[in-house]
C-alpha cells in the first residue's frame, strides 16, 4: 500500500514538473485540443474530422490528442455562430469548415460569421459534387438529363444536402450554364437523405458528394453522370466526364473543401504553431490509408493556400448568388 | 442459412472478449443519463481503428444493442430515459421501481428486450432483401403522414384526458419549431441565444421526465412523516420468466410494431417504443392500469425498442443508406476499414457481414444475462432516501445535459422545461405526449416542405399527398386512431355517468 502511495506521489510530481516545464517553455499545445463539428455525428464531415485528427497525439504531430464536439443544427449555422462569437480564442478550440457552405451562407446573411470571423489553419479534403441518377433511370448521360430539363422546365427534381451547400451551388451553376430551370430539393439530414431520395426514386436526379456517390455507384444503386470539377477524378471515377468537358460552363466553385480553422483573435503564436504542424498530420500515412479506404479524396493545403482559396470562393460565390 | 457458417468467428477469443466488453460497456454507457446510443457508439469508433474490421464491428454491434437496452435502466430506476427509444419504458417501469418492484421491472425489461432483439436480428438475417424494399417505399409524403399517425397516438398516450393529451402534444409541436428552420434557415422564436440551435431532444427528455420528479422528492423529503419506506423484495428469475410468458400479447405487439416501424429510415427508432406502448394499451383489457406500474406497458415498450435494432440496419447494410443517426456512425466504422455496405459487403466480405450480424445475436443473449445478474442490486436504489436520491438525479441531469455538446444552453433548456413540466403536471398534463410532439414536429415539417417542393415539379400537392395506396393506408390509420380514442373516451365518460346515476338511484 505504502509503495503504491509512493508511486502516486512520484507520478504526480513527474506530471506536475512536465506541466510546469512546458508552461515555462510556452509549449503549445500542452493539453488536448477540441474540434467543433457543425454537423451531427456520422455525417461525412464528422467522420473525416475523426480520421484526420487520429494521429494528433503522436509526439511528432501535435503531441496532444484531439477530441470532437458535435454542435449540429440549422445546416451548420448553429455551430459556426457559436464558434464565431462564443468559442474560446486560445488555440485549443478549432472548428471544421466546409467551403463553399459557410461562405455562401454568410453572403446570403442571417448569420453571425463571414470569412473575416475565422483564421484558416489547413485544408484536408476536397470532395467534388457529382450529378447522379437512380440505377433504373432513363438518363444515361448528362446530355440526356439536360435535354429533359430543357424540354420540361421546372420538372426535373434534383436532390441535394441543403441550401447553400456545394450541391446547391453546383445545381445553380448547372442551371445557369444550360439555361434551364430545375427543381432543386434540399433535404434535411445531409447527403445521406439526399442520396436516399435518388435511390428510392423520390426525385429524378441528385447532386451529392463524390465520396458518397462513388460508394453508391459501386454498390450498384446509382449511375454517376458528371463531376462538377475542373478535371476528372483519376483516383475514384476516371470514366466520369466533368461538366466542363461535356460542354457546360461549370467550374470548381462547388467543390466541398474541408479543413480546420480557429476564431479570429486567437494568438498569432498559436495560429503559427497549428498551421505548421497540422498539414503534416493530414499527410500522415495512416490518415491517407483510412481516407482512401472510405473513398474520401484528400487535398492538403497550407494556411496561405487556404486563405487564397477562401478569397477566390468569396468572389465567385458573391457573383453567383447575386439576384437569388 | 449462410450465417450458420460464420458463427465460428464470434467465438474466437478476441472476438468473444470484445463482445463481452462491448455488451457490459454498452449497458453502462446506455444507463448513463445524457449518453444516447449514437454518442456511445461514436465514442467507441476510435477504438476500432486498431482492430480488424470484423472485430471493430463486433464491438460496435454489441455496444449498439446493449446501449438501447441499458437506456432502460436509467428510465426505470431514475425516470431519465436514455434516449427517445426509452420514453415508453419509463412510464410504467419507474412506477414499478417506486413500488419496490425495480428488480422485477428490470428483469422483464431485459427479457423482453432480449426476445424483441433476437426476433429483430433474425428478421435482418432472413428477410433483408424484402425489408430493404419496404424501407425505400416511404417517400416524403408517406413520412409526413406517418408523423401525423404518430400525432394521433398522442391523444391516448399516458393521459386520462384526451383533450389534455392533445394539448400537451401541441405544446411539444410548438417547442419543436424553436430555432433555425433546418432547410430555409428562417429564425423562429429565438428569444435567447441558447435557443438558436432549437431544443435538443436529450436535454428535453432529461428535463421533462427527471426534474418534476426531483422537485417532488425534495418536497416530500422535508417531512419525516412523508418519507416513504418501500420494501424491495427479492425477485426470482423464474417468476419473471413466468410473468413474461403470461404477457405474450404485449410481447407480440411490441415486437411487431418495433420491427416494422424501426425499419423506416429517419423515423422508426424514435417512436417505435411509444407507438407499441399505445397499441398494447388499446388492445389490453387492463387499459386503466397503464401508467400505474403495469408490466404490460413495460414489456411492449422494451420489446419494441430492441426489435428495432436489427431492422434499422437493413437500409444501411443493403443500400448503404443509414436509417438512423446510430446507423450513420456505424457506417463510419465500416468505411474506415474500406468496407462499403451494400452488395460489396455481402459479396466480398461475407465473413465480416455475417460475423457482425451473428455477434448481435449472441450479444442479445449476453445482454440479458448481465442485465438480469445486476438487476437485484440495481433495484435497491429505491431504498435510497428521497432527499439523497433527488440530489443525485439532479447532478446526473446537469452533467448529462451539459456533456452532449458542452453547452450551458442545453442545461438552461433542461431546467426550464423541467420546471415548466412540474407545473403542467399539477394540471393533469403529462410529459410523454409532449415529447412525442417534440420528436414528430420536425419530421412532419421537413417532409411536408420537401413533399410540396417535389409536388410542385410534378402534379401538385393534392395528387402527391392524397393518392397512392400507402398514403391512403396511412391516412386511414390516422383517422381510425382518432376515432378510436374519441369513441373510447366517450364510452369511458358514459360509463362513469351511468355509475353515478346508479349510485344516486340507490
Amino acid at each position: 500500500m505504502k509503495k503504491l502511495a509512493k508511486g502516486f506521489v512520484i507520478a504526480a510530481t513527474a506530471v506536475a514538473t512536465t506541466w510546469g516545464v512546458s508552461a515555462l517553455a510556452g509549449d503549445f499545445p500542452d493539453r488536448p485540443v477540441g474540434v467543433a463539428v457543425s454537423y451531427g455525428a456520422g455525417g461525412a464531415t464528422d467522420f473525416q474530422a475523426r480520421i484526420v485528427t487520429m494521429v494528433a497525439g503522436n509526439k511528432d504531430m501535435l503531441g496532444q490528442p484531439v477530441y470532437i464536439v458535435n454542435k449540429p443544427g440549422a445546416g451548420g449555422r448553429v455551430g459556426w455562430n457559436w464558434f464565431a462569437t462564443k468559442a474560446p480564442k486560445d488555440g485549443y478550440t478549432m472548428s471544421a469548415y466546409n467551403v463553399p457552405h459557410f461562405i455562401a451562407q454568410s453572403i446570403k446573411g442571417g448569420v453571425k460569421y463571414s470569412t473575416d470571423s475565422f483564421e484558416p489553419i489547413a485544408n484536408w479534403g476536397a470532395d467534388p459534387a457529382v450529378v447522379l441518377v437512380g440505377k433504373d433511370s432513363k438518363f444515361n448521360t448528362i446530355k440526356d438529363l439536360v435535354e429533359f430539363a430543357k424540354a420540361n422546365p421546372g420538372k426535373l427534381t434534383l436532390s441535394g444536402a441543403g441550401l447553400f451547400v456545394g450541391h446547391h451551388i453546383a445545381a445553380l451553376q448547372l442551371q445557369q450554364s444550360t439555361g434551364t430551370k430545375m427543381a432543386y430539393i434540399p433535404t434535411k439530414g445531409g447527403g445521406a437523405a439526399a442520396m436516399k431520395a435518388v435511390i428510392a426514386g423520390n426525385v429524378l436526379a441528385g447532386i451529392n458528394n463524390l465520396s458518397d456517390g462513388y460508394r453508391a455507384a459501386k454498390a450498384g444503386n446509382v449511375k454517376i453522370l458528371a463531376v462538377a470539377d475542373l478535371e476528372r477524378n483519376k483516383e475514384f471515377l476516371p470514366d466520369v466526364p466533368t461538366l466542363k468537358e461535356s460542354g457546360y460552363d461549370v467550374d470548381n466553385s462547388s467543390v466541398n473543401f474541408r479543413g480546420l480553422m480557429v476564431p479570429k483573435g486567437t494568438p498569432q503564436s498559436a495560429i503559427d504553431t497549428l498551421a505548421a504542424k497540422v498539414p503534416a498530420m493530414f499527410k500522415h500515412a495512416r490518415v491517407a490509408k483510412r481516407m482512401k479506404a472510405g473513398g474520401s479524396p484528400i487535398k492538403v493545403m497550407t494556411r496561405a493556400e487556404v486563405q487564397e482559396m477562401w478569397k477566390a470562393r468569396q468572389k465567385a460565390l458573391a457573383g453567383l448568388l447575386k439576384g437569388l | 442459412m449462410e450465417f450458420l457458417n460464420h458463427f465460428g468467428g464470434v467465438f474466437e477469443p478476441l472476438a468473444l472478449m470484445l463482445l463481452i466488453g462491448g455488451t457490459v460497456g454498452g449497458l453502462i454507457l446506455g444507463a448513463t443519463p445524457g449518453l444516447s446510443p449514437t454518442m456511445a457508439v461514436a465514442l467507441l469508433i476510435p477504438f476500432t481503428f486498431h482492430l480488424q474490421p470484423v472485430h471493430g464491428l463486433i464491438l460496435l454491434g454489441a455496444a449498439y444493442t446493449s446501449t438501447v437496452a441499458g437506456g432502460a435502466v436509467s428510465a426505470i430506476l431514475l425516470k431519465i430515459p436514455g434516449a427517445p427509444a426509452n420514453i415508453a419504458t419509463s412510464l410504467d417501469g419507474h412506477e414499478m421501481a417506486k413500488q419496490g418492484h425495480g428488480a422485477r421491472a428490470l428483469h422483464l425489461s431485459f427479457l423482453s428486450s432480449g426476445v424483441g432483439g433476437l426476433i429483430g436480428v433474425l428478421l435482418l438475417i432472413f428477410l433483408t432483401p424484402l425489408l430493404s424494399q419496404w424501407a425505400l417505399a416511404f417517400g416524403p409524403s408517406h413520412l409526413f403522414w406517418l408523423a401525423i399517425v404518430g400525432v394521433t397516438v398522442i391523444g391516448s398516450l399516458d393521459s386520462n384526458s384526451f383533450v389534455k393529451g392533445l394539448l400537451s402534444g401541441c405544446i411539444g409541436l410548438w417547442l419543436s419549431m424553436i430555432g433555425y428552420d433546418d432547410i430555409q434557415g428562417a429564425q423562429r422564436f429565438i428569444f435567447h441565444d441558447a435557443l438558436s440551435g432549437g431544443i435538443n431532444i436529450i436535454p428535453a427528455l432529461i428535463g421533462l421526465f427527471a426534474i418534476p420528479q426531483v422537485i417532488d422528492m425534495f418536497g416530500k423529503g422535508r417531512f419525516i412523516t412523508e418519507i416513504e419506506t418501500v420494501k424491495v423484495p427479492k425477485q426470482q428469475f423464474m417468476n419473471s420468466l413466468r410473468e413474461l410468458r403470461g404477457n405474450v400479447r404485449a410481447l407480440t405487439i411490441g415486437t411487431t410494431f418495433g420491427s416494422i416501424i424501426g425499419l423506416i429510415p429517419g423515423v422508426g427508432g424514435q417512436i417505435a417504443g411509444l407507438v407499441a406502448y399505445d397499441q398494447t394499451r388499446k388492445f389490453s383489457p387492463d387499459r386503466d392500469k397503464f401508467g400505474t406500474g403495469h408490466p404490460e406497458g413495460l414489456i411492449a415498450a422494451e420489446s419494441a425498442n430492441n426489435a428495432m435494432v436489427g431492422p434499422s440496419l437493413v437500409p444501411l447494410l443493403t443500400l448503404s443508406i443509414p436509417g438512423s443517426p446510430t446507423a450513420a456512425v456505424l457506417l463510419g466504422g465500416l468505411l474506415i476499414h474500406g468496407i462499403f455496405p451494400g452488395t460489396d459487403l455481402f459479396d466480398n466480405h461475407p465473413q465480416v457481414a455475417w460475423t457482425f450480424i451473428n455477434s448481435m445475436l449472441i450479444g442479445q443473449i449476453l445482454m440479458v444475462a448481465f442485465g438480469i445478474y445486476t438487476a437485484q442490486w440495481a433495484a435497491r436504489i429505491a431504498l435510497v432516501p428521497n432527499s439523497l436520491m433527488a440530489s443525485a438525479v439532479l447532478v446526473l441531469a446537469l452533467f448529462g445535459s451539459y456533456s452532449i455538446q458542452q453547452s450551458m444552453g442545453d442545461v438552461y433548456i433542461m431546467l426550464a422545461l423541467g420546471v415548466g413540466m412540474f407545473f403542467l403536471d399539477r394540471f393533469g398534463f403529462s410529459a410523454a405526449p409532449l415529447v412525442l410532439g417534440l420528436i414528430l414536429g420536425p419530421i412532419a415539417e421537413a417532409n411536408f416542405i420537401q413533399g410540396t417542393q417535389i409536388a410542385a415539379a410534378q402534379d401538385g400537392p393534392w395528387v402527391y399527398f392524397l393518392t397512392g395506396p400507402l398514403n391512403m393506408l396511412l391516412i386511414f390509420f390516422a383517422v381510425s386512431s382518432i376515432a378510436f380514442s374519441f369513441w373510447s373516451n366517450l364510452m369511458a365518460s358514459k360509463s362513469k355517468k351511468d355509475g353515478l346515476a346508479e349510485e344516486v338511484t340507490k
